[in-house]
């Protein structure tokens, strides 16, 4: 019962945020520069006046504010998010284009971070001070200081080129669909995947190392151990469950990391994903993509931050009750 | 009255060595130790460099004669109009695809990033402070007020933010210094805020009130000098942080427009030449890399030298679980902090 | 919140001094909320509940109890640091009860306070001079050289090394640290000190350092002090009145030699007969009185009498109705008594076995 009051007060306070997002879109765009620019904003650089006028109507430029807003808000909720005159396609349609990129990015990245940072931090936490620790160390200070588009870069210059020329092709820029072949697929993500992985994974293996260790030291840990379990016992029943919870905690934070991450990694492996797309559409000053893109990235960070919070309340049953 | 304590103590002082009776304060051990710190004062040092070539940046250019927009497509690119290789033509490590002198423009770029990098950090670091002193002291509705937007902050996705003022506003310095500065503070707030949370249970805050002193005075004189220490780290290790994410913001188009050199929208533009031009990438970048290496390792120098139990960058025990900072949306390259004090 | 134990503080004719502050029927109590969303207060912790005193001019007025009875939420309140419930503070016949703190600021030059954590009572991160200085910062009365001046003159009346006022706190003493608190009380020439277990955390030796300082001083500044302990012999040797606690009400109050002498309470002789004996023949002789029980808790105070479930007199009434405090057994004015049964002279307390109450 308490974990669906839980659920319902999250759920609340997402829609709430999605709406202040909504509004505080709608004004930056539509309110924060004069009617003209927001014409030839929406319109595209190259547009002709033509394109502008039929813009303007289109948005009702020329209506009170409090109607554009009404206006805006409707579009949103029917899931019309408008249309990219530069491409001359509706934004809807470019996200369902450029979405499968950025989701394998996201997803693969996320679980090669956790899998790793996780991994390394456990194995770290438990033969603490051994060679591994050592080695362990001194990748996390080298994944902890490097920008994520350097990393991606020097990647790309090393692995990519160096495979390439000794003819292996497998390793790819840019981006092959898994329903074309998913090895194809594989090729052109491990990259990226690595890329996100390896300096977020260097906090995480820190962040579950310090806290494993924490957790590991406690008194009822003690007593386990003396019930006589064995240690893997110890260590995935009960060391755990607490260790993780600053993890997940840290999730929650880092959604909007991720994001970044996601765009920088597209824009350096030429992933044609909704980020690059985004990148691009403010050269062009092709705004509709950038507000589509604002408005899906909000609601991919409540939704995140949703299942964080859900995943915190199953390992820590004290946050149901506040 | 206690004779005997009074010449007990004035004979110490006559016994003692001639010296100023100066108090050996918590910093003066703390920069002891952090002197005796070969990795840190290492980081100090090339920090400096790092400095020194921001400021000689005018001075290379006439000393090599190139300007930092001059290209020299004569010179500067070879036949196929690419650019050229270290050493060619006096350009000490190369051109960039218009036939820019690398090293001016990498020189000028350090300008740029450590500008970016100290002030807003200082600002950050200004109100972070502030605000997590109010929050913390104040309690109450103030409080839990504050909270929820230092939390909000915190979560909140600033590339997206850097993308739609870049998108309506065009790229510029400032859009970049307020997007960092505003994503920086919440840290900082958060820890200052739970450091003041136990520290105004204290009974020297209490003394304090008891003689009348009011929250400013508290907060300022009594509170924020038991402070300094974990924000000094903080803010040390921050300033790569704010350095990363004006890369990363310049590097995909929305942060320092051209033609304004930062280390960040070289490596843009250089993106496409990696196969030809590898100087043209490796350059920037290693000036990136070593620039926030030695500030990461410099802050994690004063943590240690500030509370030496705390193990080096691996921070164990309470300094993980106190220490989680904020990072860059895009950059992502910061370590947990922790408060040492 | 009841009246019945509560009686007027003794009138100043009785004392026959000039009284400097009157406490009057001072309740304080802390609430305990409930969890859930709205965390409505659920009950009280009654720390201090119907406590009127009065403290003379120039002289001490001894404040004993347990942990827990109230004396130093009493102290705060008195010191405006915590607002009280109810009741009233009169400092020099006018009202200081919660003031707001712009208007409660001339009113601290007057009250100040020591604390009992040598260590904590001082900002490890200012140095000494500082520290002791703050006051005239404070209340804007002395700047620079002047300051520095004062400073050292009060150090040096309170037996440290002037010229160590560059130093931290710690590089001093434990000892030296309470001398820090003094001074620093003691900038303002304030009229009352507020001595909250000045020596508790102090080694033996070192306690009768301080305490003698103290003596020095209030005969020099014409000091009044509210000193608060848990150790009787402390007491008895630095106070003129004293009064002793319990659980949030005054078990008796009156002169120091007639508590020491005459206790009538039944907790105040326990106290007594707990406290260490210097003389071996003396400590032999004495009979040792034993409380069975544990303190009870402040949220639920027993019915009637607070003390009955650990008191060895104890009889039916004493579970029903709440005795008021007021002379007893022939004791004058001065001294008064909340006990149904007081101890009658040359009466000695025997070990009873004990009954459940409630």
């Amino acid at each position: 019962m308490n974990m669906l009051r839980f659920l319902i007060r999250r759920i609340l306070t997402g829609i709430l945020v999605l709406w202040v997002v909504a509004t505080g879109t709608f004004f930056l765009f539509f309110t924060a520069i004069p009617e003209q620019a927001v014409a030839r904003n929406l319109a595209g650089r190259a547009a002709s006046p033509d394109v502008l006028a039929q813009v303007s109507r289109f948005y009702g430029l020329d209506k009170p504010i409090p109607v554009q807003y009404w206006h805006f808000l409707r579009g949103l909720l029917g899931g019309n998010l408008g249309k990219s005159y530069y491409l001359q396609e509706s934004v809807t349609t470019i996200i369902k284009q450029d979405l499968p990129p950025t989701i394998s990015v996201v997803i693969g990245g996320v679980l090669l971070w956790l899998i790793a940072g996780l991994a390394v931090g456990i194995l770290s936490a438990t033969r603490a001070r051994s060679l591994f620790d050592r080695f362990a160390t001194v990748g996390v200070l080298a994944g902890v200081s490097a920008p994520t588009f350097v990393v991606g870069e020097l990647l790309i210059i090393s692995v990519f080129v160096e495979l390439n020329r000794h003819g292996i092709s497998w390793v790819q820029t840019g981006y092959t669909p898994v329903t074309q072949s998913v090895v194809g697929w594989a090729g052109t993500m491990i990259l990226p995947w690595v890329t996100l992985a390896i300096v977020q994974a260097a906090v995480y293996t820190r962040l579950s190392r310090g806290s494993l260790l924490d957790t590991l030291g406690e008194d009822y840990i003690r007593t386990a151990r003396s019930k006589g379990l064995s240690e893997r016992r110890v260590l995935y029943r009960h060391a755990l469950r607490s260790a993780l919870t600053p993890v997940v905690s840290q999730l929650g934070i880092d959604v909007g990391a991720l994001l970044g991450g996601v765009i920088v990694v597209e824009q350096v492996f030429g992933l044609q994903g909704l980020g690059q797309h985004t990148v691009n559409a403010i050269s062009q000053g092709d705004l509709p993509v950038v507000i589509g893109f604002v408005i899906l990235a909000a609601v991919f960070v409540v939704i995140a931050n949703l299942i964080v919070d859900m995943s915190y309340a199953v390992l820590d049953p004290r946050v149901r009750i506040s | 009255m206690s004779i005997t304590e009074l010449e007990f103590q004035a004979k110490a002082v006559e016994s003692a060595p001639e010296q100023a009776i100066e108090g050996r304060s918590q910093w003066n051990l703390t920069w002891r130790r952090l002197r005796a710190d070969r990795v840190a004062v290492g980081s100090v040092g090339v920090i400096l460099l790092v400095i020194t070539f921001a400021i000689i940046a005018p001075l290379i250019a006439s000393l090599t004669g190139h300007g930092v927009d001059q290209a020299f497509p004569a010179t500067g690119l070879d036949v196929n109009g690419s650019p050229v290789a270290p050493g060619t033509h006096g350009f000490i490590i190369g051109t960039d695809d218009i036939g820019r002198d690398l090293l001016v423009r990498i020189a000028y770029g350090a300008q740029i990033s450590l500008f970016v990098g100290i002030v807003t950090t200082a600002m950050a670091t200004a109100a972070g402070v502030s605000i997590g002193l109010m929050a913390g002291y104040f309690g109450g509705v103030v409080d839990a007020v504050l909270a929820r937007v230092i939390d909000a902050a915190l979560a909140f996705p600033f590339i997206v933010l850097a993308l739609a003022l870049a998108a309506v506003f065009h790229p510029s310095l400032n859009i970049v210094i307020g997007v960092i500065t505003f994503f920086s503070w919440a840290g900082i707030s958060r820890i200052v805020r739970g450091q003041t949370l136990s520290l105004k249970e204290k009974e020297y805050i209490e003394a304090a009130r008891s003689l009348g002193a009011g929250p400013w005075r508290i907060m300022f004189i009594d509170i924020l000098p038991n402070l300094l220490g974990p924000v000094l780290v903080l803010a040390t290790l921050y300033i790569p942080t704010a350095v990363t994410f004006e890369a990363t913001l310049s590097f995909l188009g929305i942060g320092i427009p051209e033609p304004a050199p930062s280390w960040g929208n070289i490596l843009g533009e250089a993106q496409s030449y990696y196969q030809i031009a590898w100087w043209y990438v490796v350059f920037p970048a290693a000036a990136l890399l070593i620039t926030t290496l030695a500030f990461n390792l410099l802050g994690d120098g004063i943590r240690d030298a500030m509370d030496p139990r705390t193990e080096r960058i691996f921070a164990g025990s309470a300094a993980a679980r106190k220490g989680r900072r904020r990072r860059g949306a895009a950059a992502a390259a910061e370590p947990a902090v922790s408060q040492g004090s | 919140m009841s009246d019945t134990s509560v009686q007027p503080f003794p009138t100043e004719e009785s004392l026959g001094d000039d009284v400097l502050v009157r406490v009057d029927n001072l309740v304080k109590y802390f609430p305990v909320r409930g969890g859930g969303l709205i965390r409505r207060t659920v009950a009280n912790v009654q720390a201090v509940d119907g406590v009127s005193l009065a403290i003379p001019r120039g002289k001490t007025l001894g404040l004993v109890g347990e942990t827990g009875c109230g004396k130093s939420t009493l102290a705060r309140c008195i010191a405006g640091l915590i607002p009280a419930t109810s009741g009233k503070v009169y400092f020099e016949g006018k009202d200081i009860t919660n003031l707001p703190r712009r208007a409660m600021q001339p009113y601290r030059r007057e009250i100040q306070m020591i604390f009992q954590d040598p260590y904590g009572s001082l900002n490890p991160r200012r140095r000494v001079g500082a520290i002791i200085g703050e006051p005239y910062a404070i209340h804007k009365t002395a700047t620079g050289a002047e300051r520095k001046k004062a400073v050292q003159d009060l150090m040096a009346r309170v037996g440290l090394n002037p010229e160590h006022f560059n130093r931290f706190p710690a590089e001093f003493s434990g000892g030296q640290r309470q001398r820090i608190g003094v001074a620093r009380a003691l900038a303002l020439r304030p009229k009352l000190i507020i001595c909250d277990e000045p020596v508790s955390a102090l080694d033996v030796s070192i306690q009768a350092q301080v305490l003698n300082l103290l003596a020095d001083l209030q005969a020099d500044f014409g000091l009044s002090y509210l000193f608060i302990a848990h150790d009787l012999e402390v007491v008895r040797h630095v106070s003129d009145k004293v009064t002793v606690m319990y659980l949030g009400r005054i078990a008796e109050t009156g002169p120091g030699n007639s508590i020491y002498d005459h206790s009538r309470h039944p907790y105040t002789a326990a106290l007594l007969s707990a406290a260490p004996a210097a003389d071996p023949d003396s400590a032999a002789a004495r009979q040792r009185i034993i409380l069975t029980g544990d303190v009870p808790s402040p949220i639920h105070p027993p019915s009637g009498c607070r003390f009955h479930p650990r008191c060895p007199k104890a009889q039916e009434l004493c579970s029903q109705e709440e005795p008021a405090l007021e002379p007893r057994a022939g004791d004058p004015a001065s001294h008064l008594t909340a006990c149904h049964f007081p101890v009658e002279a040359g009466e000695i307390l025997a070990r009873a076995g004990r009954r459940e109450s409630r």
